[in-house]
C-alpha cells in the first residue's frame, strides 16, 4: 500500500513534468511522450523475468517453495508489463506509423516472449501437485529465459534482411527526456513490485488453503 | 552407553558400468524398436503431414514464382507439426505400465535417457521429413535434389533443434490431461530462432539454388541454437525425469 502511494505520488509528479515542462518532440509531437512508459514497462518486463529465472535456479538448488512463489509472481507481473508495453506501442505505432502493428524486430520479439511467458502461467494451471509444479516452471523459466537473447537476434537479423519502412530516425534522445525516463520507471518499478507483493501474498494463501484441503481430504 | 551405529554401506551387486554414449544408444534403440513395431506415430505423423502438404496448395494455390519464395517455411510448418505428433509419443509410450518409472529407476543418468529419446524421435521426425520432400517436389514442382547435400545438413540441423527442446517439454508434460496442446504452446516460441534459421536456409536449397554467402549467419544460429539447447536438456534432465 505505502509502494503504491509513494507510485502514485512520484507519477503525479512525472506527468506534470511529462505533459507540461518537457516540450514537445520536434519530428513525432506529443505522441511521443508514451515513450515515458512504453520503454520502462519493456525494461520492467525483462527485469521480472530475470528475477524469475534466478528465483528458479535457486527453487532447483534449495527446493523451497517460497522461491517457487516468487518465481512465479514475478514472470505474471513481467508478463503484464510486457503487454503494456505491447499494447502502448500498438497506439504510438498507430499514431506515427499509421499501422497497429508491424513485424519490426522488437514488437516481434516481445510478442514471442510474451507467448513464451503465457504459457509459463498455462503450464502451471495444468500441474496440480505443487513440487512437480515448482519444479517443471523453474525448467521452463530457465529454457524461456535462455531463448529470449537468441529470439532477439534471430529477429534482427531476419528483419534487416527484408526491406521495411522507415521508422523515424532513432536518433540520440535529449538529455532531458533520458532524464525522465529514468525517473519515470522509479515509479513504474514500485508499481511492479507492490504487485509482486500483492501476488505473493495470493500465493501464500494459495499454498495455506492447499493445506486446508488436503487435511479435510484425510478426515 | 550408546553403542555408536555402524555404518555400512549397503550390499548390492553393481551393474556393469556402461558409457554414457552406449546407455543413449540403448534407450534409443529401444524406442525405435517399439515404434516400429506398433508404428503409431509415425504413421500418423507420415499422414499428417502429407495432408497439411494437400492442405497448403488448397489454400494459397501457388505460382512457381510464390513456392519459390515460401518453400522453407511450409516445409518446416509441415515438419513442426508432424514433429510434435511424433515428440508427444515420446514419454507418452512410457505411460502404460508405468515403463517410465521402470526407466527412470533403471541405472542409466536422467542426461542418457533424455539424450536417447532426443536420438530415437529426431531419427523418425528424419524419417517424416524425407518421405515429405520428394511429395512435396512432386505437388509443388520443386527440383529439391539440385542441392541435396546442404538441404540434408540444414534439414539434420534444423530436425535436431526441434527434437532436443521437444523431448525435453515432452518429458516436462507428460503427466498433464492437456499434454497434447501444452506440448506445442510450449515448443514453437522457444523454436522461433531455429525454425527461422532453418526456413531461412532451407527456401533456397529445396529450390535447387546454392544458399548465398549472407546466409551463413542462419548457419551459426542453427548451431548455436542446437549446442545451447542440447546442453540445457542434458543439463536439466535430471531434474525434469527424477521424481
Amino acid at each position: 500500500m505505502v509502494l503504491a502511494g509513494v507510485a502514485a505520488l512520484l507519477l503525479i509528479r512525472n506527468i506534470y513534468v511529462m505533459m507540461l515542462v518537457l516540450p514537445d518532440e520536434m519530428q513525432q509531437g506529443p505522441v511521443f511522450r508514451i515513450i515515458f512508459f512504453h520503454v520502462p514497462a519493456a525494461w520492467t518486463a525483462f527485469l521480472c523475468w530475470f528475477a524469475s529465472l534466478a528465483a528458479s535456479v535457486v527453487y532447483l538448488v534449495k527446493k523451497n517453495l517460497k522461491y517457487d512463489a516468487f518465481a512465479a509472481s514475478v514472470t505474471e507481473v513481467g508478463l503484464a508489463f510486457g503487454a503494456a508495453n505491447l499494447i502502448s506501442g500498438m497506439f504510438w505505432g498507430r499514431v506515427i506509423w499509421g499501422v497497429w502493428w508491424t513485424w519490426d524486430f522488437r514488437l516481434t520479439s516481445m510478442l514471442v516472449a510474451c507467448l513464451l511467458y503465457a504459457g509459463y502461467v498455462m503450464l502451471r494451471r495444468a500441474i496440480e501437485d505443487p513440487t512437480e509444479r515448482a519444479r517443471m516452471s523453474a525448467v521452463l523459466s530457465i529454457f524461456a529465459f535462455a531463448d529470449v537473447p537468441i529470439i532477439w537476434f534471430s529477429i534482427r537479423w531476419w528483419r534487416t534482411q527484408h526491406p521495411q519502412p522507415v521508422f523515424g530516425s532513432s536518433g540520440s534522445l535529449d538529455p532531458a527526456y533520458w532524464n525522465m525516463l529514468f525517473l519515470n520507471w522509479a515509479p513504474i518499478l514500485l508499481v511492479a513490485v507492490a504487485l509482486l507483493i500483492l501476488r505473493m501474498a495470493q500465493e501464500k494463501q494459495q499454498r495455506a488453503i492447499d493445506a486446508m484441503r488436503r487435511e479435510a481430504h484425510v478426515f | 552407553m550408546a553403542v555408536p551405529a555402524v555404518r555400512r554401506s549397503p550390499v548390492r551387486t553393481e551393474p556393469p558400468r556402461l558409457s554414457f554414449v552406449r546407455q543413449a544408444l540403448i534407450i534409443a534403440a529401444k524406442d525405435l524398436r517399439s515404434e516400429l513395431r506398433t508404428k503409431e506415430a509415425l504413421n500418423a505423423s507420415i499422414a499428417f503431414a502429407l495432408v497439411i502438404l494437400l492442405l497448403f496448395s488448397f489454400a494459397f494455390e501457388p505460382t512457381q514464382e510464390q513456392t519459390r519464395r515460401m518453400s522453407g517455411g511450409l516445409l518446416w510448418l509441415v515438419f513442426a507439426f508432424a514433429g510434435a505428433l511424433i515428440l508427444n509419443r515420446s514419454f507418452a509410450r512410457e505411460l502404460p505400465n508405468d515403463c517410465l518409472d521402470a526407466l527412470v529407476a533403471a541405472p542409466v543418468s536422467g542426461a542418457a535417457l533424455f539424450t536417447g529419446k532426443a536420438l530415437a524421435s529426431f531419427v523418425l521426425l528424419l524419417a517424416v521429413e524425407l518421405v515429405s520432400l520428394p511429395v512435396f517436389g512432386v505437388f509443388y514442382n520443386a527440383q529439391w535434389t539440385g542441392q541435396i547435400g546442404p538441404l540434408l545438413l540444414v534439414l539434420a540441423g534444423g530436425t535436431w533443434g526441434l527434437t532436443v527442446v521437444g523431448t525435453m517439454f515432452s518429458a516436462l508434460t507428460v503427466n498433464l490431461r492437456l499434454r497434447e496442446l501444452m506440448l506445442p504452446m510450449l515448443v514453437y516460441p522457444i523454436m522461433v530462432p531455429g525454425l527461422l534459421a532453418a526456413v531461412q536456409l532451407t527456401t533456397p536449397l529445396v529450390m535447387g539454388q546454392p544458399a548465398a554467402a549472407d546466409l551463413m549467419i542462419w548457419v551459426r544460429l542453427e548451431i548455436a541454437f542446437d549446442v545451447i539447447f542440447t546442453a540445457l536438456g542434458v543439463a536439466l534432465a535430471d531434474t525434469v525425469l527424477v521424481r
